[in-house]
């Protein structure tokens, strides 16, 4: 497995030992196991993370309580070669209401060998998000600027205890 | 240790809520804080280290301030996040059929 970052984007692969059919199915399927739970953005817990496998479907978590936050909406769905995603989640772990500040995430699977298949995954455009720091930097004067920043990164950390 | 490890002790949230208002020294620190010079001096430095803050020598004085580099900060979280994803995925996938 290597990671490897660049300026706008984030890159990490991984080979699995089955045939592409079954690692894009079970990444779609069972995203729910998939995705690291330390960041939540629900007031409650999580008990599932969905990905809904269609193009224009909803990527979600529902907490335990049945509230939904949509963090991503389905580009493309290409069984068995390639999904994408959007990402729209800002720096500080909140939902990113501006269509202009998300990036997106692309996981490609290549069946290299027979019974091997490389997950190649790319979050790309970080750079999209940068207008949103730009715009905390530029608050840092004002009062109301890193001390709202401050009490969002507070509570996302209480979150992800 | 990353951001989110480095705030999860009180007085280093307290300190970097303290910074990041404005620029201050070690010793502008101490005075707000029950806490000594040397102590804040070793919770800055790891801040420091998770890349929240920056310091820069000002005559005989160290001020720190915010890292504004939010981008890089980013790119590590979400480095971790996937990375941590791909291998929940390595281990879903592997399993025998019948258990997935």
């Amino acid at each position: 497995m290597t990671t490897q970052a660049q300026d706008t984007s984030v890159r990490t692969e991984i080979v699995v030992n089955v045939r592409a059919e079954r690692a894009f199915r079970l990444f779609t399927e069972r995203f729910d196991r998939i995705k690291p739970r330390e960041h939540n953005m629900l007031g409650v817990d999580i008990a599932e993370s969905v990905f809904e496998p269609r193009t224009g479907g909803r990527v979600y978590d529902r907490g335990v309580d049945g509230s939904e936050c949509q963090w991503g909406r389905v580009l493309a769905y290409e069984p068995p070669t390639r999904i994408v995603f959007t990402w729209e989640i800002s720096p500080i772990w909140q939902l990113e209401p501006d269509p202009a500040k998300r990036s997106e995430v692309e996981v490609r699977f290549v069946e290299d060998a027979p019974e091997r298949t490389r997950v190649e995954l790319e979050h790309r455009h970080l750079d999209r998000h940068g207008d949103g720091w730009d715009g905390l930097r530029a608050g840092v004067a004002a009062d109301e600027g890193w001390p709202l920043y401050l009490q969002r990164f507070a509570a996302a950390l209480d979150d992800a205890a | 240790m990353d951001g989110w490890a480095a705030l999860a002790d009180p007085t280093r949230r307290t300190i970097f809520e303290l910074v990041v208002t404005r620029p201050r020294a070690v010793v502008e620190i101490a005075e707000v804080l029950p806490v000594s010079r040397p102590a804040v001096s070793q919770h800055l430095k790891l801040l420091k280290t998770a890349g929240l803050v920056v310091d820069r020598a000002e005559g005989t004085r160290r001020i720190y301030q915010a890292n504004p580099d939010g981008l890089r900060e980013l790119r590590v979280q979400l480095e971790r996040f996937w990375t941590d994803a791909l291998v929940n995925f390595k281990q879903l996938v592997e399993q025998p059929e019948e258990d997935t």
